[in-house]
């Protein structure tokens, strides 16, 4: 099945292309979702079918159909024909360099990438993916869950703040 | 590469989906007309055929010969992508249904996933992306109105969606959805535990809060699929036709048959969940568990009786859209937001303290 690694690995990175290329804010957001596919796809393909599930669900379903919603509603047109300036040009340049200096130097020395990872045995490879991820979330990962829970409590009350202000 | 299982899977996609859903999408279409015109006291097209039986074809033939017009003011790719987008997913969804046991040995269901209700929620939730294409390339104000209300509107329902089935998997403890429909198939549907271990106090007192999960189960999908009374995207007497109003001919016709094909997948999705699937009442037929063999006849009876049910769903959803009036949109955001959400939640809860009850089995 490696051709449709290959399929899927390049269908996300066209759509990450895409995202930067397209000068108009709803092309550049559709890119994204292709690029998610694409992602969701390869996690399926790694047998993750509840990551795999949730990258659609959350991110293509729902994440993206608000930035979409937003772009539409405010009919964002400034990105068309906006020039850029050589300092602007320089930073990107620099920074994506660098990063791709980082992922180079990452791949170069990352051994346990070449060899095959070993099947799964015993109670492990039985359950599957999603009762094994809740079953650590409650019990090993317990408190971080509860902390997360906390911080988007916060975030939504903030939210709400900040929208109802002008409402007093 | 195996090729028995990428022979079978394609007999069973084009079985299921070529063979079935699509003429069941067609054939909701005239049998909405003829129950409309029942229940408003009409005929209804009773003359192609017998009985206007070949009414579907006569009417697909005519849209695909009607000019297909593509106004000048539209963005071209997004309004070509729009129709095509709207479908897809639909029929995607259907991947993960267990229309049947098995036969010959085969499970009936194309892709036994153990995220059966996740996808097909994920799925769903990019259909959403026709709906807003549709409204957006149109460049017109109609359309428009449609595709911002209709994106609104789905959101704010899949939350509740969710919601709704978490009930459901707490008592079931999987998300496989042939596993779901073989614990009903012994242990009593959700909505009617009258056998197996649903036949106790417990299964019993479980049965209050799955009746919620199924009514907001069921009107989310409702607002999901955008009929009526939740058809805000399309109301003819605010928007002409909303988000759909550029379109002609087969363009269009492909978002009608969308909105029937996501309805018959809807169907199928609660009556895999609450209604036991492909599985008689009273555990008849019921094979042992979900690697038991099960005779040929038996695999026969159960796709039957599992296609049964989706058309007297199908029935329900046509007989809320001519029964009740379509409701104001902030009505419908009121109901999505400050009741269902709530609603669910607490039920939630509800489920959690009633199996927690030291009542045995």
């Amino acid at each position: 099945m490696t051709f449709l690694f290959y399929i899927f690995a390049a269908l996300a990175i066209v759509g990450g292309i895409g995202v930067v290329l397209n000068r108009n804010p709803v092309s550049s957001a559709f890119a994204m979702i292709v690029s998610f596919l694409g992602l969701a796809a390869l996690y399926i393909q790694l047998d993750a079918y509840l990551v795999g599930t949730l990258q659609i669900l959350v991110y293509a379903g729902a994440i993206m159909v608000l930035f979409l919603f937003i772009i539409m509603l405010l009919d964002i047109k400034s990105e068309e024909g906006r020039q850029f300036g050589v300092f602007s040009t320089a930073g990107a340049v620099v920074v994506a360099g660098g990063m791709l200096l980082i992922v180079a130097k990452v791949l170069k020395n990352f051994e346990a990438g070449e060899k095959a990872l070993t099947p799964l045995k015993g109670a492990a490879a039985e359950t599957t993916d999603v009762s094994a991820i809740g079953e650590l979330l409650f019990t090993t990962y317990w408190f971080p869950v509860q902390v997360i829970g906390m911080l988007l409590l916060v975030a939504t009350v903030g939210v709400v703040v900040l929208s109802k202000r002008e409402l007093r | 590469m195996d090729w028995a299982f990428l022979a079978i899977s394609t007999v069973k996609i084009i079985g299921l989906v070529f063979l079935t859903i699509l003429p069941m999408v067609a054939y909701s279409v005239w049998a909405e007309r003829r129950v409309s015109a029942a229940i408003q006291d009409r005929v209804g097209p009773n003359r192609v055929g017998w009985a206007g039986l070949l009414q579907p074809m006569a009417d697909g033939l005519k849209f695909i010969l009607k000019e297909d017009l593509t106004p000048g003011h539209v963005r071209k790719t997004y309004y070509w992508m729009a129709p095509a987008l709207t479908m897809i997913p639909s029929l995607l969804t259907c991947a993960v249904l267990p229309f049947g046991s098995r036969l010959f040995g085969e499970k009936m269901v194309i892709a036994d996933l153990d995220v059966g209700p996740l996808f097909v929620f994920a799925i769903a939730s990019l259909s959403v992306y026709g709906i807003v294409l549709a409204g957006w390339a149109s460049n017109s104000k109609y359309p428009f109105l449609g595709g911002v209300r209709s994106t609104s509107q789905m959101i704010s329902y899949e939350i509740s969606l969710g919601l709704s089935i978490v009930p459901l998997l707490m008592i079931f403890g999987t998300l496989n959805l042939g596993e779901i429909v073989q614990y009903q198939a012994q242990n009593g549907w959700t909505l009617l535990p009258l056998w197996g271990e649903g036949l106790s106090l417990k299964g019993m007192l479980l049965a209050i809060p799955m009746f919620i999960s199924f009514v907001i189960f069921t009107t989310s999908i409702f607002a999901e699929t955008n009929r009526l009374p939740f058809d805000l995207p399309e109301c003819e007497t605010e928007l002409v036709a909303g988000y759909h109003t550029e379109y002609s001919s087969m363009k269009f016709a492909l978002f009608f048959l969308g909105e029937y094909a996501a309805m018959i997948i809807g169907s199928g999705l609660a009556v895999t969940l609450f209604l036991g699937g492909w599985s008689l009442p009273f555990g008849w037929l019921a094979p042992e568990s979900t690697t038991a063999e099960v005779p040929f006849w038996h695999g026969l009876v159960h796709i039957g009786v599992f296609f049964a049910k989706v058309i007297a769903f199908i029935l329900f959803f046509i007989w809320i859209r001519w029964s009740l009036p379509r409701f104001r949109y902030d009505q419908l955001m009121r109901l999505g937001w400050v009741f269902f959400f709530e609603i669910a939640v607490i039920n939630v809860l509800l489920t959690a303290g009633i199996m927690m009850l030291p009542l045995g089995k």
